[in-house]
């Protein structure tokens, strides 16, 4: 009984830190997630635009980042680069994430661009618009709209993948679960008459609940997003033809 | 030039990490592949207790990082009095993590084979489970072979995420090499590239798979 208490102590005691690490977790995904929008939409255009080289390119670009660790790539940044210019943990970690979902993002984004009648480029062409501006104004606001399903996806995915900034040090979740872990015993319990040792079982069930509700929580929102956003009547270029 | 006579020292080591890397990443999807059938079953043709069962696993790691399951496995257990090697700990972690996705793509699989095929075993006398076994399995892996070939390709990378459980991977001994040599970029660049040499031949050995075995004239037009 006791072990619990003292557990739920530490737990208690250590709030602050928890909940600080929970949103430097969310302020990652999100930093990561657009890094990765702005990218993969410039490579949605340049893929299904592009001339010929670029198109290889952009693909290549696609195959490599699909294919390296995230570790290795955020690694790349923080120590890699580390002799050129100091990114931080924090900013090694969302550029990396953030290309990586690049990525997978340009995936989903061609798939629904091209779902897009044509007609509705030759319609903006037709206006005087730019191929970029047709794509910028017409495409992508209903692109975006049709591959919210699959960003919720790639959403959770980046937010599964925050954990990998501990390797450098970034105070998220799993971090914090380290630290209340390492904090000398004698000092967290000072003051109290609780004693017994932390359990490191219990601390990372924690972490993991926390995770899960993030989860859980962002998940719920991007679905409900989905639903709202949804375009309505939307008809497919391939049931035209 | 420096870079590759310190490497040549490395090629030993790099090459024992290669293999647990490898070992790693075979062992979670073989045996996950398994675990994953026991799942999705449960899921699909489960009594209630066993639906429910089933898919609170599925979902409860789905929606968590793989590391932290790790974490958990490695530091976690010793708890409660469970103490591990980092390879044990290691390859329960990426068992257990696979497992679950791998029966959601296969999933995919067994709800893309239509009721009347279950129906026509039936009524040629096949039992629940034998028509499962030799009619319905058979056709949803074939069905599910991109999805889990994907999977491994996934696993190759992750697999870089137990050198923090002390695990003497591809990637450990990467980091040791750099800590050594102050040599960061290099060796972080070259060992991505090995990573997407390995991807490369995997994918291709998969592509060939999923050609050998593709059903031809698979009906899928009612899953729309």
């Amino acid at each position: 009984m006791s072990e619990i208490n003292s557990n739920l102590f530490f737990l208690f005691k250590n709030m602050p830190l928890l909940l600080n690490a929970t949103l430097t977790a969310i302020l990652l995904t999100f930093a990561s997630i657009f890094i990765g929008m702005a990218i993969g939409i410039i490579i949605t255009f340049l893929r299904i635009y592009g001339s010929k080289i670029t198109k290889k390119i952009v693909f290549a670009y696609e195959w490599v980042l699909k294919g390296t660790p995230p570790l290795i790539v955020i690694f790349i940044f923080y120590f890699g680069l580390g002799k050129y210019l100091n990114l931080g943990p924090f900013l090694s970690a969302a550029l990396a994430l953030g290309l990586r979902s690049s990525a997978y993002q340009a995936q989903i984004y061609r798939g629904a661009v091209l779902s897009i009648t044509s007609e509705q480029t030759e319609a903006g062409l037709s206006l005087g618009l730019s191929r970029a501006k047709t794509f910028m104004i017409i495409i992508i606001p209903q692109a975006l709209r049709l591959s919210l399903p699959g960003f919720t996806n790639e959403f959770t995915i980046v937010l599964k993948d925050t954990p990998l900034a501990y390797a450098v040090g970034l105070v998220e979740i799993l971090k914090a679960g380290r630290d209340i872990l390492n904090q000398p015993l004698t000092q967290s319990i000072t003051g109290s008459d609780i004693t017994g040792t932390l359990n490191p079982f219990a601390i990372f069930l924690v972490c993991a609940l926390l995770y899960f509700l993030l989860f859980e929580v962002f998940s719920y929102l991007l679905h409900f997003l989905s639903k709202k956003y949804e375009i309505p009547g939307f008809v497919t270029d391939k049931e035209t033809k | 030039m420096m870079f590759f006579s310190k490497l040549v020292t490395y090629i030993p080591s790099l090459l024992k990490g290669l293999g647990i890397t490898l070992e790693l990443t075979l062992l979670s999807a073989i045996i996950g592949f398994f675990a994953a059938i026991f799942l999705v079953v449960g899921v699909l043709y489960g009594n209630r207790f066993f639906k429910i069962l089933c898919n609170f696993i599925i979902t409860i790691i789905r929606g968590t990082p793989m590391m932290v399951q790790l974490f958990l496995i490695y530091f976690g257990l010793p708890g409660i009095n469970i103490k591990l090697s980092p390879l044990t700990a290691a390859v329960i972690a990426f068992i257990i993590n696979s497992s679950a996705y791998q029966a959601e793509y296969l999933k995919g699989g067994f709800m893309a084979i239509s009721k009347e095929q279950i129906e026509a075993a039936y009524s040629i006398g096949l039992n629940k489970w034998d028509a499962i076994r030799l009619i319905v399995f058979p056709q949803a892996f074939r069905f599910a072979i991109p999805a889990l070939s994907n999977e491994i390709v996934y696993l190759i990378q992750y697999t870089s995420v137990a050198y923090t459980i002390g695990l003497p991977e591809l990637f450990y001994i990467s980091k040791n090499f750099a800590s050594k040599t102050y040599m960061n970029l290099e060796i972080y660049l070259f060992i991505g590239i090995i990573y997407l040499i390995f991807i490369y031949i995997i994918t291709k050995l998969t592509d060939i798979v999923e050609k050998k075995l593709y059903i031809p004239g698979f009906d899928t037009s009612h899953l729309k």
